[in-house]
């Protein structure tokens, strides 16, 4: 069956299976790859995007849920050149290795900090929680987050 | 002027990671090839069992099922997977056939192969496959396997596979007159290495041109295309294995699995491209597993704490077959139980059992948790007992920088031989001391505060890293003046083309901008790789990478005579430019009107040894049990560090995953040899909220005698010790109820539980 919804702001229609996840057809049919799949069952949080400003799994709702829903995976919060302030504090403060779980991370963390520019250390920690790294212990993905605060700060005053 | 280099040691930010933080890492499953097909593999539900029949007649017949292979279409004999370390005679018999036949001896064991449109349709199919097992009672428990009343291979006679034996001095003289001996048993639980991308392959065969290329590999490709050519009868060079980037490795993924056979022959079978991406359900059940070990040990000591020896007995838990590295954990655990402390005397034998569960391999730190947690374990019982404080016992005891190298057991039978190469360990104990605090905190021990018993504890480790026999490194003067390098190493995420770029910029006096490109993990770089395993890559493919910028400058500096009329010898490099004595210069990129390329090696046969110390605080909750991390210390000495960044995050990332070992991870199986814990519900790791306050510091001294970089690997140390480390905390938190924990992991139900078993816990609820 058709779905329409917009992805990373470009409208798109797919023709798909009712049974088809969002991850899948987000890999698969649109090829935006950086969403990733790492348990399929909602646990790792690895295909976490943005639907409608919400941070959600994409690997527990159907495509065809997303009809008429605003949808942005890593690749929309992403620049064409260079990193945001969010991806810069992310290598800076080494908060990945394997960079599997990173773009889970990375939508998870503006989700959060778009809604709570003062978040501290605790809540950092309860909201990322929900997505597993198995390499950096995730300290440095607690800090690199903090220190990325101040970035989404300035965006809500110039806003 | 020249350029003075110093990019080793300095933590400069990741390469790698300008394309993970923004999606553009090209994962094995992001990849695509026109007229792909998918992969599903029917696996074995029953533990134990004879394959009586497999009907694929229905699955055929659906719609967008291209083709269903079985054992019968992989002809005789079926192919199995070889040990790539420690391959012994002994061990063929227990080899992994790559799809069942006649019996099934674990729960997920390939059964049979669908390739179909879509990878739903293949599942689907699946389904519709009939078979038709016989169970067999299950060899589910150590036990059970040694006491041999049910056989996983008939023909042997026998579960168990092999055993080895670590020697030193005379353990039996030593304890004959020990003024003090303490024997106890410990044990340590199936758990894994979890990456968190799942394993796929995608393999594609070009029948016109007779080649295959296989997408997917990791860790160990030229191995592993030595397998995949000698099982598929084509020549080695036929075959291309590539690696995209790796979302974790820890020693599990990349090893040669069935699948790794299966779908580059299932290309060539249907002669169209086929992608096969496991589920976690899947992964639980088929990567391998590791850590299940077992050991009745005895020390023997001297009244002031001096180590006279260690004996005993350990059991280690193979799983259903010896696949590529599954007896290094055991050999390990042998071998280096002594750590870095002085143990004159040493007989320890253990025994490997083959049970019907998933196969074992390595799993970072192999065999060096396991027996670091039985070893600290006993020191601290050791210590109390002697009336010693338990780190006055670990000073006296620590090999100290005069003793080295120094030899360690031997173990037989293929008589391994290893020595300690360099270092002060007592330097490393001291600084994890003060960075914990540990005279302020001593003071808490066994205190409750706010209702929780607090503890501290502190444990000492070596890593062993290096192991030979070689790597190679490509480096190559591109036409526009810059260099690339190609390394045999390979890329499981821990950053290596970061740390390689440093080294190469450094070896070559250029800007780190100056490398364009560090290629790895592709079988078509260098003449012959070894790759990623045994914390080597920094020291084997870093070694190599100065020996390959060694022969360019001399191939540079012989272009550059011919071209300035000087002797190669009178040519300076620097600055991008070549000179002669006369001042005259040509550009490095005029040097090169095509790419000038040569290819460096390094040789080595002895391992390094990265050391320190790990310390906990604790508090425990006598109420649910459950512990809770306060702090966490650890210390890692690697010689000479290249990226102090890059290490610090594997020591404290390692810790973690050790944590999750100590408390979380758990692979339970019922005594049908069923899997319970097939899902990230059942088999938890530890998530950014558990351990919140984590301390690596990562230091360099005496550097490795063994390499031109004086390096030793690193990378694993940060799990080794946790084990101990944090049994030992809860310990001394629980000393009045005397607590004495001798198995992992330390749920709050089994600390709860140890708590009512010494029976002073009344009273308390």
């Amino acid at each position: 069956m058709p779905v329409r919804f917009e992805v990373n702001r470009k409208p798109v229609e797919v023709e798909v299976e009712p049974r088809l996840t969002l991850a899948d057809c987000l890999r698969h049919y649109l090829r935006l790859t950086g969403t990733h799949v790492g348990c399929e069952h909602g646990v790792c949080g690895a295909c976490t995007v943005l639907v409608d400003g919400a941070a959600v799994r994409s690997c527990l709702m159907l495509a065809v849920q997303a009809e008429g829903a605003k949808v942005v995976t890593v690749e929309g919060l992403s620049l064409e050149q260079g990193l945001t302030p969010l991806q810069a504090s992310f290598r800076k403060h080494h908060a990945l290795q394997c960079g599997f779980c990173t773009p889970g991370m990375i939508t998870t963390a503006h989700a959060l900090l778009s809604d709570e520019p003062d978040c501290d250390a605790d809540r950092v920690r309860e909201v990322l929680s929900g997505n597993l790294c198995r390499c950096t212990g995730y300290i440095s993905i607690v800090e690199a987050v903090l220190d990325a605060r101040a970035a989404y700060k300035q965006d809500q005053k110039g806003a | 002027m020249r350029t003075v280099n110093s990019f080793v040691g300095q933590p400069i930010e990741r390469l790698e990671d300008l394309r993970f933080v923004r999606g553009r890492g090209q994962y094995v499953d992001d990849l695509a090839r026109h007229d792909m097909l998918h992969a599903a593999i029917l696996r074995s539900a029953v533990g134990h069992g004879r394959l009586r029949f497999i009907d694929i007649s229905r699955a055929k017949n659906i719609t967008g099922v291209r083709a269903v292979i079985t054992v019968e279409d992989l002809g005789k004999p079926v192919p199995r997977v070889p040990m790539r370390l420690q391959p012994m005679p002994e061990f063929e018999a227990f080899g992994q056939p790559v799809m069942a036949y006649d019996k099934v001896r674990y729960v997920g064991e390939a059964l049979a192969l669908v390739l179909a449109d879509s990878a739903a349709i293949a599942e689907d199919a699946l389904a519709a496959i009939e078979v038709d097992i016989e169970p067999l009672p299950a060899v589910w428990s150590s036990e059970i396997a040694a006491s041999n009343e049910t056989l996983l291979f008939e023909a042997t006679g026998s579960n168990v596979a092999m055993k080895f034996r670590a020697v030193l001095g005379d353990a039996t003289a030593a304890f004959r007159h020990a003024p003090y001996t303490r024997r106890e048993s410990f044990s340590t639980q199936r758990h894994t290495a979890l990456p968190m991308e799942p394993r796929g392959v995608l393999a594609e065969w070009d029948a016109a041109r007779a080649r295959l290329t296989v997408w997917g590999a990791a860790k160990v490709l030229f191995a592993n295309r030595r397998i995949l050519a000698k099982q598929l009868g084509v020549a080695e060079d036929a075959i291309d294995m590539v690696e995209k980037d790796v979302g974790g490795g820890f020693g599990a993924r990349g090893e040669f699995y069935p699948e790794d056979f299966l779908i580059p022959f299932a290309a060539r079978h249907v002669g169209r491209p086929v992608k096969w991406t496991e589920d976690r359900r899947e992964h639980l059940m088929t990567i391998n597993h590791a850590r299940q070990a077992a050991c009745d040990v005895e020390i023997a000591c001297k009244r002031d704490g001096t180590i006279l020896g260690l004996r005993g007995h350990a059991f280690v838990d193979m799983g259903a077959y010896m696949r590529t590295n599954g007896a290094v954990g055991a050999r390990n655990i042998a071998q280096f139980m002594s750590g870095p402390y002085r143990v004159p005397n040493i007989d320890i034998d253990v025994a490997l059992l083959l049970t019907n569960k998933t196969p074992v391999g390595t799993y970072r730190g192999p065999g060096r948790f396991e027996t670091d947690f039985f070893r600290e374990r006993l020191f601290d019982m050791a210590a109390r007992d002697l009336g010693l404080d338990r780190v006055e016992f670990r000073r006296r005891n620590l090999v100290s920088a005069a003793e080295m190298p120094y030899t360690v057991a031997t173990i037989a039978p293929f008589e391994s031989k290893d020595e300690l190469d360099s270092g002060d360990y007592g330097v490393t104990l001291e600084r994890c001391l003060a960075e914990i605090g540990w005279a302020e905190k001593t003071k808490l021990k066994g205190k409750p505060i706010d209702g929780c018993y607090h503890g501290i504890a502190v444990g000492c480790f070596i890593e062993g890293g290096a192991a030979g026999p070689k790597e190679s490194a490509r480096l190559t003067l591109e036409s526009d003046g810059t260099l690339t390098v190609y390394i045999g190493s390979s890329g499981v995420g821990q950053g290596l083309e970061t740390a390689f770029a440093q080294i190469a910029a450094d070896a070559m006096e250029v800007p780190m901008d100056c490398i364009n490109n560090v290629f790895h993990g592709s079988t078509a770089y260098v003449s012959d790789g070894y790759g990623s395993y045994h914390s080597r890559s920094i020291v084997m493919g870093g070694s190599a990478i100065l020996d390959a910028a060694t022969k360019l400058r001399t191939a540079m500096c012989s272009q550059a005579a011919r071209r300035l009329n000087c002797g190669a010898a009178e040519v300076v490099l620097a600055d991008g430019r070549a000179s002669a004595p006369d001042g005259k210069s040509v550009s490095w990129a005029e040097l090169a009107p095509d790419p000038i390329s040569v290819e460096g090696a390094f040789l080595n046969q002895k391992h390094t040894w990265a050391y320190g110390a790990h310390a906990a605080h604790v508090s425990v909750d006598p109420k649910t049990g459950h512990v809770a991390l306060i702090d966490y210390v650890a210390i890692e000495n690697c010689g000479r560090m290249i990226n102090p960044l890059t290490l610090k995050g594997q020591l404290v990332g390692a810790v973690v995953q050790g944590l999750g070992g100590a408390f979380l991870e758990h692979l339970v199986y019922d005594e049908h040899g069923q899997l319970l814990t097939g899902s990230l519900a059942d088999y938890l790791v530890p998530t950014a909220s558990d351990f919140p306050k984590i301390r690596g510091y990562v230091m360099e001294s005496h550097p490795s005698p063994l390499n031109p970089l004086g390096a030793k690997g690193a990378g694993e140390g940060g799990i080794i010790a946790v084990g101990g480390v944090i049994a030992n905390a809860v310990a001394d938190a629980l000393s009045a109820f005397g607590v004495e924990p001798r198995d992992l992991p330390l749920t709050p139900a089994r600390v709860w539980q140890l708590m009512q078993d010494a029976g002073r816990a009344r009273g308390i609820h």
